[in-house]
């Protein structure tokens, strides 16, 4: 995949980070991706994220294990195994609730939680680099991706003038790969070789 | 932003709450003339029942507001704080209702006619060995002792914390004081919640609606009650957060806090169906004689047809149309489904209670629907002058700013 170029931004404060993400988006910029070290609430909002459709995965996942838990014991307990328990009708569908509320459950959440892992890209050794290792401690990290057209010493400076404590240019290959992060992100510390930006 | 402090009570509303109760009246006077001064004690008995019925559920509906205020303040809970007047406001209708409910029971407990309450028959309960072995519980002097006493305590203690709550409105707090009050009120709300604990989750239902039933019992019974009620409290308050919203008060009440009541709603109908299917299966499954009795004319009797709506009214619609997130924040949606939930649960009292009353045909409703009715009427009156003596928003409560910025 290429190797784009970022302009990432430092900030130490929550508040700051805030007013910041919105004149940036005001600015015309294009924010790749910002990093906090825990969840913050109405940063998504700022940062013009869509909703996630994580829930109708969810809601499918779970018509899924209905209609798989219903059709499943009424071919088993009425057509190809009947059996009598205790003079009830074949077809007792009561008895069968609480089997197909159990399917739906686990399929909706086994499901959700695949799906997740999937859209976040998580999976056992499977590392993304986030440009660095402290926004996942004290800072928090703003990444605006840079095109063509985008003068970089402007956006730097113009982060600085957000209240940026610390902002350098940067070069990431954008995917994610196996392994460790500090031997694979030293790579792409300098401006690799033969690359146009 | 500034507060519209001073809810004014339209024109419009008072004339609906009037006629809603001249409907009440109306209904009760010409139940009365069918049914009530019949001589036939099963007649009566219908007439009673409509009473029964209406007063207990309206009476539940509207303690559950001061249930959802009482255990949200005992999760310290901010983002009640802009709309918790709403909720105080339809508990202050506690007193009037329970005097209501608790006359009505008491009359039927000692009017003399044993069709609703069997055990209230002193020599029948001697041949009846079940209801014997019950007498303990099961007797005049309890009924009445735990009677007073609940709607008493309910009463006072609700008043209590109404009165807490008014008394932030003198100024402004100091974080000690904020500390106290805060302190204060979970002692009051956690005292409610006890009452509440041994009332409404236990005993209250067994005595006043399990007891028409007196042979068949039901452990799930009591929290399958306190469900349905609670989930048309919360919607009730959702009612009336929208209404006042659409006329231009509580400024700091948004969707976000909808959303949250809508999550209740959903929430607690799933509830409501998940024991009422508890309560329903295991008789289902055991089929045991004396257990099914209750289920025989719901299920198979006359009120199949109420059986079923019920589910639909209560779970399935609830379920599917409160699932989106975009529905809960909708003022529709929720408005729809608060009227749907209230009145669904209102049928599902209605099925509890009639089938003792009148085993082979499913009596004429609107009887049952024009009381209700009245009682809504009561209801809007009360909340409507509650609201308007005091400020609408208690701006200087110490969880207040926390509820301006809820954010689901």
């Amino acid at each position: 995949m290429a190797i784009k170029k970022y302009v990432v931004g430092s900030f130490d404060d929550e508040a700051v980070l805030f007013p910041a993400v919105k004149k940036v988006r005001k600015a015309g910029y294009k924010i790749h991706e910002v990093f906090t070290p825990f969840p913050i609430h109405g940063l998504d909002k700022a940062m013009g994220l869509r909703d996630t459709s994580l829930h109708t995965a969810g809601f499918i996942y779970a018509i899924t294990g209905t209609a798989t838990a219903l059709g499943f014991i009424s071919w088993a307990l009425t057509y190809d195994w009947p059996l009598n328990f205790g003079g009830k009708p074949f077809f007792s569908l009561p008895a069968w609730i609480p089997i197909t509320f159990e399917l739906t459950v686990l399929f909706s959440s086994v499901g959700m939680v695949l799906t997740f892992c999937y859209l976040c890209q998580l999976a056992p050794f499977v590392k993304k680099d986030h440009f660095n290792l402290r926004s996942t401690d004290d800072i928090f990290l703003m990444a605006l991706e840079c095109t063509d057209k985008t003068n970089d010493s402007e956006a730097v400076s113009f982060l600085q003038s957000l209240g940026a404590k610390d902002v350098k240019v940067d070069y990431k290959e954008e995917r994610w790969w196996l392994g460790r992060y500090d031997k694979e992100a030293k790579v792409f510390e300098k401006k690799p070789e033969g690359i146009a930006v | 932003m500034t507060i519209r402090e001073k809810f004014e009570i339209p024109q419009r509303y008072n004339l609906w709450s009037y006629a809603l109760m001249a409907v009440g009246v109306i209904s009760i006077i010409l139940l009365y003339v069918t049914h009530g001064a019949s001589n036939d004690e099963h007649e009566r008995a219908r007439f009673w029942g409509s009473l029964l019925q209406n007063s207990v559920f309206f009476l539940l509906l509207v303690n559950a507001a001061m249930f959802f205020l009482c255990a949200t303040i005992l999760a310290w809970a901010g983002w009640t704080t802009s709309f918790r007047r709403v909720a105080e406001a339809i508990a202050s209708a506690v007193p009037v209702i329970g005097v209501i409910c608790g006359a009505i029971l008491l009359a039927i407990v000692f009017g003399g006619d044993h069709a609703i309450y069997h055990w209230t028959d002193a020599e029948h309960v001697q041949h009846d060995e079940i209801l014997n072995h019950k007498k303990g519980f099961l007797n005049k002097t309890f009924f009445t002792v735990w009677t007073v006493l609940t709607i008493a305590l309910w009463s006072l203690i609700g008043r209590k914390i109404r009165t807490l709550s008014l008394s932030t409105d003198s100024g402004k707090m100091s974080v000690e004081e904020g500390k106290k009050f805060q302190w204060t009120n979970t002692v009051w709300s956690a005292l409610f919640l006890f009452v509440f604990a041994l009332t409404v989750m236990s005993t209250i239902p067994w005595l006043w609606l399990m007891s028409i039933d007196a042979h068949w019992y039901s452990t799930m019974y009591s929290w399958y009650t306190f469900a349905s009620t609670f989930v048309s409290g919360v919607a009730l308050i959702a009612l009336f957060v929208i209404y006042l919203k659409n006329k231009g008060y509580l400024e700091h009440t948004t969707e976000e806090h909808l959303h949250d009541l809508g999550k209740f709603m959903f929430a607690f109908s799933v509830f409501w169906c998940y024991l009422w299917f508890s309560q329903y299966m295991l008789i289902w499954y055991s089929n045991q004689p004396e257990e099914t009795k209750y289920f025989e004319p719901r299920v198979e009797g006359p009120y199949r047809g109420i059986f079923f709506l019920n589910i639909i009214i209560n779970f399935i619609a609830p379920l599917l149309l409160l699932m989106k997130r975009g529905s809960k924040r909708n003022y529709t949606t929720v408005t729809v489904l608060g009227v749907m939930i209230i009145f669904g649960h209102w049928l599902d009292f209605f099925q509890m209670v009639h089938p003792a009353t009148s085993v082979d045909h499913v009596p004429m409703m609107l009887y049952d629907m024009g009381i209700g009715l009245g009682f809504v009427g009561l209801i809007m009156f009360i909340v409507g002058r509650t609201l308007a003596k005091h400020p609408l928003v208690p701006k200087n409560h110490p969880f207040f700013k926390e509820s301006v910025i809820h954010h689901t």
